[in-house]
């Protein structure tokens, strides 16, 4: 390593100097809000938005800088998307199929009843 | 045999081999914690008596002193990488050193943390919250376990090779920084999701 890259490498190292300290007020960040309720009254929406959006700041930051995310080579990007929306879609696709679907504990209860009333015409007897 | 692109990137992807092998490795890892995810926000959501705040009985201090030392563990990880680009072996030994400890120290805070749960009866069985919470802590801290076994090896044994061989040490220590970064970054979201919401 020549005296240029080894002075462009350390402004690499202060500027991960720069992401530790973001992490870590970051953290106390996270921990502050927790205290205060945002939203509706009954509803921790609010909460779980706020708190989920301080720790994508902060895996963006890690994933960025000490994973070197912010430049690589294409490949990676590639399958790093590539994985990001395959778990996107599975998270999604999952919470879309609970609310959309209906409320079964009625219509599970009336199978229930069914199923332990004897059948007409089955016979128990070997 | 020797193996192939261990150090010189391949012309196809302009990756070393291994650190393409790490990403691959790190897609699967996403698609795990992914679903366990997803499987978090569905008893959550269909949880007709989730625990909130105070009746979770999770110490926040603790957390955020695991997640504190979780992150400072990253930055001691980068730059033992850091150590080796500039040719500093030394100092490559005392970061990796400082890294596994703050490993340690998560696992021992970690270990309390559960000790205190068992020695007041409270079990993966005792809730839905409770499952998913030893879940998901309980394969993170395997994850933990793991990076340090590696990094203990870099750090001892396997630092011999820079002798020999210093820019694939380098480039092994790098490999093994993406996985112990990754491990933090599934904590950052671990932490709020389960001790703050």
């Amino acid at each position: 390593m020549d005296t240029h890259d080894s002075m462009e490498f350390k402004r690499h190292i202060r500027t991960y100097v720069w992401v530790f300290v973001a992490l870590l007020v970051a953290t106390v960040i996270t921990v502050a809000v927790s205290y205060f309720h945002f939203g509706a009254e009954d509803s921790h929406v609010g909460n779980v938005t706020v708190a989920l959006l301080i720790a994508g700041f902060k895996a963006f930051l890690v994933a960025a800088f000490f994973m070197h995310l912010i430049s690589e080579r294409l490949a990676i990007y590639v399958l790093v998307g590539f994985t990001a929306a395959h778990c996107f879609g599975m998270i999604t696709f999952t919470v879309y199929d609970y609310y959309s679907t209906p409320d079964m504990t009625e219509h599970t209860q009336k199978l229930d009843q069914r199923v332990t009333r004897p059948v007409v015409g089955l016979r128990h007897e070997p | 045999m020797d193996i192939p692109y261990t150090v010189q990137p391949r012309a196809d992807t302009g990756l070393y081999n291994a650190k393409l092998g790490i990403w691959l490795f790190l897609a699967s890892e996403v698609m795990l914690f992914g679903a366990l995810f997803s499987s978090y926000i569905l008893l959550r959501v269909g949880s007709p008596d989730w625990l909130y705040e105070d009746a979770k009985d999770l110490s926040v201090a603790l957390g955020t002193f695991n997640t504190a030392v979780l992150i400072t563990s990253s930055i001691t990880m980068v730059m033992s990488w850091a150590s080796l680009k500039l040719g500093d072996f030394n100092r490559y030994k005392l970061y990796m050193g400082l890294t596994i400890l703050l490993g340690l120290t998560f696992m021992v805070v970690k270990s309390f943390e559960y000790g205190g749960k068992f020695s007041h009866g409270v079990y993966p069985s005792t809730h839905t919250f409770y499952a998913i919470y030893f879940t998901l802590t309980g394969l993170h801290a395997l994850h933990v376990l793991g990076g340090m076994a590696v990094n203990i090896y870099l750090w001892g044994p396997g630092s011999r090779l820079w002798k020999t061989n210093p820019e694939q040490l380098t480039n092994r220590v790098e490999v093994s920084g993406l996985f112990w970064h990754f491990v933090d970054l599934v904590w950052i979201f671990l932490f709020p999701v389960l001790y703050l919401l």
